[in-house]
């Protein structure tokens, strides 16, 4: 009797374990070391799904950001991908085309009235979708504009390229700065095709020509951007705002020290603003140089790998996340944009009359996703360099026509990108 | 005509020790600039680079990006794994291609001269062109191991090691000064009886202080270097060496120099360390071979 307790116990407890056991998925991210609260909310978010299931076991394994796409890279040629990749908006379309991913396979109707860049498609599929996005602003004073008579632009009525630029020369003019626009040029890489291409894309050009992908042709090099290139060296040779050369310190600091007047800055940087100029900082809307007010958008994103054996589980971890309570963590946490209108209700920064409230209305209203084609990560470098280029004085035509040249060669050595 | 001489002794003295100053200055100022910046704020870092207040501890001078550095990343389980891969790797790398150019210098076998120049040639071969083809090797690669059999060495102390134990110039190296051994000695002992592995152990050895160092010094800073190959092939974090471990100290559009200054210091000290130690030797082998690091 006692053995056939003993053999039921233990046959019991073995149908117990394997109930209880969690499939492991293993998941990358890219934030190691990066200092802030997105690390430990994103290790939090893991722990509330293995606890809040008994399928599934969210393993993490962290990446600094500056290796991070290589080492997808190399895993993939490896075949070691992990299950849930993180992966930033606008490469997204390179990993799906590269097969490094598949799509999401969640009801889209899950993702209405979300922020237009965070949800990445390719293809006509979703392949990730993000807990935030991010959006710039022109950050200056009230009391600037009133001391130099600038109308306040609205997100109904922004500046003309005119009134923008009147409104620096009249800065330039008064000596009170040492110059009137900051633009972030003292930073590099993603930075500028996140920031400056919108306001190409405002002039009525583009990196490439979105209606086939195939080529820059006319898109770069053509007539609004030939204005465009004109209008971005202008503002250098002006003296309108510091070049390639600024420094570092200069464009975390220069608004606050007094050495701007307006400084093209992320909402990651706007709670000090808010913080050290109170009721007197404004956040404006991009100017409309002629093709509607544009700003970048897409952050980070959740996907699921191309080789992951459980996408079904990948799927129940994106989904979990997919909620109002994460996307208001999340931005409180990090100071980012939430997904959706409820959620940003419940943030400190983004509810209705919070500090920054207007930068879910800019996200919402101008904002325009990077070229959604697998050529993007050379497209980018490209137009990096012929802007930086063209600020150091380089011709504009000639320029623009050699960065039309070098992406239109890497979509014809790539047999068009699957387009 | 005595006195002039003299002069002129003094002079040529004294130019010498002002190029080798200069020489010292060069080579000192960028671990010194370093070194000073790690003990300042940001903004004051950035703006003390356009005078020599770079090379001085002035200013608003503390351990904060130490501290802050330390927070950000695990760098003392950096610094143990570099320590670790590097360490294993130049003490299997010595024997295995000291024992190469051994058999290449002293043992008599067909086709070795062949095999020397094929050996000579993968000296041009750059690395990186074969981390590919190598990462889906070692992606592959079975492995008997506590946890039974496995296929795969991703991932693992093995293969930020095995790949670089046996390498072209190391052996070169070791060939190279075997070569000027007086070979009496060798057939001596041949003479008197002894067997290959004891000449090896007992003769060749502990004549090979200088090469030995100048290996292990040429094998600990590329080891020690490392960055692209353990970016591929290593995912978890308990296992990453300090070069990829840098990379926790940029992030989009922010760098925080003093805290990446603070980083470096601290894992500069294992190189200093062993080149300090083996410095007699190294300088010894520099001055009979002519081979630097």
């Amino acid at each position: 009797m006692k053995r056939n307790l003993i053999l039921a116990a233990v046959i019991a407890g073995s149908f117990t374990g394997s109930a209880m056991a969690q499939t492991e998925l293993s998941l990358w991210y890219h934030g190691a070391g990066s200092a802030n609260a997105e690390e430990a909310l994103v290790n939090q978010l893991v722990e509330e799904f293995n606890a809040s299931q008994s399928d599934w076991k969210v393993v993490i394994e962290t990446f600094p950001q500056l290796a991070y796409n290589d080492a997808v890279g190399a895993a993939a040629l490896a075949g070691n991908l992990p299950d849930i990749l993180d992966v930033d908006g606008p490469i997204m379309p390179n990993w799906a085309w590269a097969n490094y991913m598949q799509p999401l396979g969640i009801d889209e109707a899950k993702l209405e009235g979300y922020l237009p860049g965070t949800i990445g498609r390719w293809n006509g599929d979703v392949y990730s979708v993000g807990l935030w996005d991010a959006a710039v602003a022109l950050t200056t004073r009230k009391s600037t504009l009133d001391k130099y008579g600038i109308r306040v632009p609205t997100l109904d009525e922004p500046w003309s390229l005119d009134e923008f630029n009147g409104a620096l020369e009249k800065i330039a003019a008064s000596g009170d700065f040492e110059y009137p626009l900051d633009l972030g040029m003292a930073w590099k890489g993603e930075w500028y095709p996140y920031a400056f291409s919108p306001l190409l894309q405002s002039f009525g050009g583009d990196i490439i020509d979105r209606s086939t992908y195939k080529t820059a042709e006319g898109a770069l090099n053509g007539d609004e951007a030939l204005a465009f290139g004109e209008w971005w060296q202008s503002l250098f040779e002006n003296k309108f705002a510091p070049g390639t050369s600024q420094d570092a310190a200069d464009r975390d600091n220069g608004l606050l020290e007094g050495k701007y007047a307006l400084s093209w800055n992320g909402n990651w940087a706007a709670l000090p603003v808010v913080e050290a100029f109170g009721d007197d900082a404004l956040f404006l809307p991009a100017p409309d140089f002629g093709n509607g007010s544009k700003i970048g958008a897409a952050s980070w994103q959740f996907g699921i790998s191309a080789n992951s054996e459980h996408p079904e589980g990948a799927r129940a971890f994106i989904e979990f996340a997919l909620q109002d309570r994460w996307f208001s963590a999340f931005s409180d946490g990090t100071g980012l944009i939430p997904v959706t209108a409820s959620a940003a209700a419940g943030t400190k920064n983004y509810n209705p009359g919070g500090p920054l409230e207007v930068f879910y209305d800019l996200s919402k209203a101008q904002a325009l996703v990077r070229p959604v084609t697998p050529g993007y990560i050379v497209q980018a470098k490209v137009f990096e360099k012929a802007l930086a280029d063209i600020a150091n004085g380089a011709d504009v035509a000639d320029t623009l026509d050699a960065a039309v040249d070098e992406i239109n060669e890497d979509i014809e050595r790539n047999s068009g990108y699957g387009h | 005509m005595a006195v002039v001489s003299a002069d002129n002794r003094g002079l040529r003295l004294g130019a010498r020790y002002a190029v080798l100053v200069l020489v010292a200055v060069i080579f000192v100022f960028p671990l010194l600039f370093m070194a000073m910046s790690s003990l300042k704020p940001d903004q004051q870092l950035l703006s003390d680079t356009d005078s020599l207040r770079a090379f001085l501890p002035v200013g608003d001078i503390s351990l904060n990006n130490y501290f802050a550095a330390f927070e950000r990343a695990p760098i003392g389980v950096f610094v143990f794994n570099s320590v670790l891969v590097t360490g294993i790797t130049v003490i299997l790398a010595l024997f295995v291609c000291s024992l190469a150019a051994f058999a290449f210098v002293f043992l008599d076998w067909s086709g070795r001269g062949f095999i020397f120049s094929v050996l000579l040639a993968t000296l041009i071969i750059p690395y990186e062109s074969i981390f590919i083809p190598l990462l889906l090797m070692a992606s592959q690669l079975p492995w008997i191991g506590t946890g039974g059999f496995e296929i795969g060495w991703l991932n693992t102390y093995r293969v930020q090691i095995i790949p670089f134990v046996a390498d072209g110039l190391s052996i070169f190296l070791f060939v190279q000064y075997f070569k000027d051994l007086p070979r009496e000695l060798i057939e001596a002992s041949r003479v008197e009886g002894a067997s290959w592995w004891f000449v090896y152990r007992k003769v060749v050895l502990p004549l090979s202080g200088p090469v030995i160092a100048t290996a292990a010094i040429l094998k600990f800073l590329f080891m020690y270097n490392q960055y692209l190959w353990p970016l591929m092939v290593v995912q978890a974090e308990e296992i990453r060496p300090v070069m990829v471990g840098l990379g926790y100290f940029t992030d989009q559009l922010n760098v925080p120099w003093g805290e990446v200054m603070a980083y470096l210091t601290i894992i500069t000290v294992p190189v200093l360390a062993f080149y300090l130690s083996l410095q007699r030797a190294f300088i010894a082998s520099v001055a009979s071979t002519g081979v630097k690091g």
